[in-house]
């Protein structure tokens, strides 16, 4: 196998929120839940996108925001995008029997197959789906197929409850017990939800970012501490997280400078 | 230990070193190489003057042969690495600071900021291929591949300093004589082949967002070897060996041509974080099963006739 980037058509496009498109690409790809691919936009540039269907079809959710989503959001159906993956280690399920899962925004992007594939296996799961609105609230009636469980909350009311994931996700830990929380979204909340999981000792699987360039654990932009995200993560376990410092405090800009993550996470806004 | 080894004067406990550019973005990674992975020592991704980006992806690709890459040269800029020099002078792990630099005196600024952190050596990288101004222009010509490190060497004091070349020299074992000349205390060799490119024909266009990259892994391997065998004949420096090794017997390889260390980048991609150890492991089954008991006993045995 070589690492270029294969040709792959875009298939459909669907609108998810106000923000968010979903590309489905005529390009197989099996992968398991919180791997991800790498997308070329020749003359734009390549970025890592989880995989949000697998098999003999892919698909990735994307997010409107900088110079390559919005390059990615003049494509239309038909339209031919560059593909290399998947890559990462992807969400373990093995020896879980009741999971709850907790996401925040673009962070459903990955728990959508993570959602479908516990239902498959018969786990019993949780989910918290969080949102600024309900508008921009993902995969809310595509998560609400995989479970009986699934609370909302946005930080405006508009939907369901007002407030951050961690309030529902503490009440739930308070009276259950899960063999593990999984969880995506912006690192400040991936970092409470850790906190929690710790002060309840509940085992956690997180799926974490950083600027990523070769995606094979080579290059070592994407580093979390002694941790290649493109490699070792996506996604992280308590016992990894417990060992860095790094997580929920500091990353690396695109030069290599380490910076405290509310910067990064402001940059990477750009 | 049998790969028990001394470069430039400094003690490792084998001579696999992890290449530059390779993972060495933070001190822990590094360290991890080191102590998970096995590495004798390691090499920071070479530091520059100022905060840069590099290229837009795609930047590292992997081909048929090897890897191609024109990440660019990115830098936090040599003042932001002072904590990451910090913490491996702490850990007490053999560490090559690697730096490059757009003129003689900033070479000298940076290698002379570096020193203060007790790295085992410095490197000095004037042989990146795909980067406009930086690196490769000093290590074209002997004059200014000597200057570069008389200058260097003012400000070094004890630790050695070792310029890495480039395979695109004419004439790369008279750069080594030059360095040799100007007081060098070990010579790398060699940085990625080319530049050269990828096109992908269904796209009708480059695949590195640069166009040009430089060509590293098994495909470099006979010219790195020739390198290193020329560089043997016309230095008496120590030399730290790479380009394409992937295994224990391409590493005998490059010691029986004259290397005293040997540098392993591209095969991270093949074999994982833990490539140094096993390495290590297939040189020693190497020894055992040819009867050498020692590398000094094979060191440039390839040599004469
Ligand atoms: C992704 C990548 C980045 C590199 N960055 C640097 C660098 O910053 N400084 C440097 O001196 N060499 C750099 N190199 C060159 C390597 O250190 C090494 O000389 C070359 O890859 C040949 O060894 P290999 O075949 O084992 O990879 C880089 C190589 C690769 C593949």
């Amino acid at each position: 196998m070589t690492e270029t980037p294969e040709t792959a058509t875009i298939k459909k496009i669907s609108q998810e929120t106000p923000s968010i498109r979903s590309f489905r690409l005529d390009f197989p790809m099996q992968a398991k839940p919180g791997q991800f691919a790498m997308l070329w936009l020749p003359g734009i540039d390549e970025k890592p996108f989880t995989l949000t269907a697998e098999g003999k079809e892919c698909a990735v959710t994307v997010q409107e925001k900088g110079k390559f989503t919005k390059a990615l959001f003049k494509l239309k159906e038909g339209d031919k995008i560059g593909i290399r993956g998947p890559y990462g280690n992807g969400f373990s399920t093995s020896r879980v029997k009741k999971a709850c899962i907790v996401a925040g925004g673009c962070g459903a992007a990955p728990i959508l197959l993570l959602a479908e594939e516990l239902q498959k296996q018969g786990i019993k799961t949780a989910i918290i789906n969080g949102a600024r609105t309900e508008k921009e609230c993902l995969f809310a009636e595509r998560l609400r197929k995989t479970t009986h469980d699934l609370y909302i909350t946005t930080d405006d009311g508009s939907l369901e409850e007002q407030g951050f994931v961690t309030a529902p996700l503490q009440r739930l830990l308070e009276k259950e017990k899960f063999d593990c929380v999984f969880g995506c979204g912006p690192e400040a909340m991936l970092k409470k939800v850790f906190e929690l999981c710790e002060k309840y000792k509940v085992p956690c699987q997180l799926n974490l970012e950083r600027y990523m360039r070769c995606a094979t654990g080579i290059c070592g932009s994407c580093v979390l501490g002694k941790w290649l995200v493109c490699k070792d993560g996506p996604v992280f376990n308590s016992k990894q997280l417990r060992e860095t410092e790094e997580f929920g405090s500091k990353a690396l800009l695109k030069c290599g400078k380490d910076v405290p993550i509310k910067e990064f996470a402001e940059w990477r806004q750009q | 230990m049998p790969l028990e080894t001394v470069f430039a004067g400094i003690k490792l406990r084998n001579p696999t070193v992890l290449a530059s550019g390779i993972l060495g973005t933070n001190a822990e990674i590094l360290i991890r190489t080191a102590k998970e992975g096995g590495a004798g020592a390691v090499t920071m991704k070479s530091i520059g003057p100022c905060e840069k980006d590099g290229y837009a992806n795609p930047t590292i690709l992997e081909w048929e042969h090897g890897l191609i890459n024109a990440v660019g040269l990115p830098s936090p800029g040599y003042k932001n690495t002072e904590e990451e020099l910090k913490q491996l002078e702490k850990s007490g792990i053999p560490l090559i600071a690697s730096v490059y630099a757009h003129s003689i005196e900033e070479y000298a600024e940076i290698a002379g900021f570096a020193e203060k952190f007790k790295p085992a050596m410095i490197e000095l990288n004037m042989s990146c291929p795909h980067s406009k101004g930086e690196g490769m222009p000093f290590g074209l010509d002997e004059e200014t591949a000597g200057q570069v490190v008389k200058a260097v060497k003012k400000v070094s004091g004890k630790t050695p300093v070792m310029p890495k070349l480039t395979p695109q020299a004419l004439n790369i074992a008279s750069i080594a004589s030059a360095c040799e000349r100007a007081g060098a205390d070990a010579i790398c060799a060699i940085n990625t082949l080319g530049p050269g490119m990828l096109i992908n024909p269904e796209v009708r266009k480059p695949v590195l967002a640069n166009k040009f990259g430089g060509i590293s892994g098994p495909a470099i391997k006979p010219v790195a070897l020739r390198c290193v065998y020329q560089i043997y004949e016309a230095v008496k420096l120590p030399i730290l060996g790479m380009g394409g090794i992937s295994n224990g017997r391409d590493a005998i390889e490059f010691i029986q041509a004259g290397a005293t260390t040997v540098g392993v980048g591209s095969a991270v991609y093949y074999r994982g974080i833990g490539v140094f150890k096993e390495v290590c492991d297939e040189m020693v089954q190497w020894m055992k099963k040819n009867n050498a008991k020692s590398l000094e006993e094979i060191r440039g045995v390839a040599h004469g006739h």
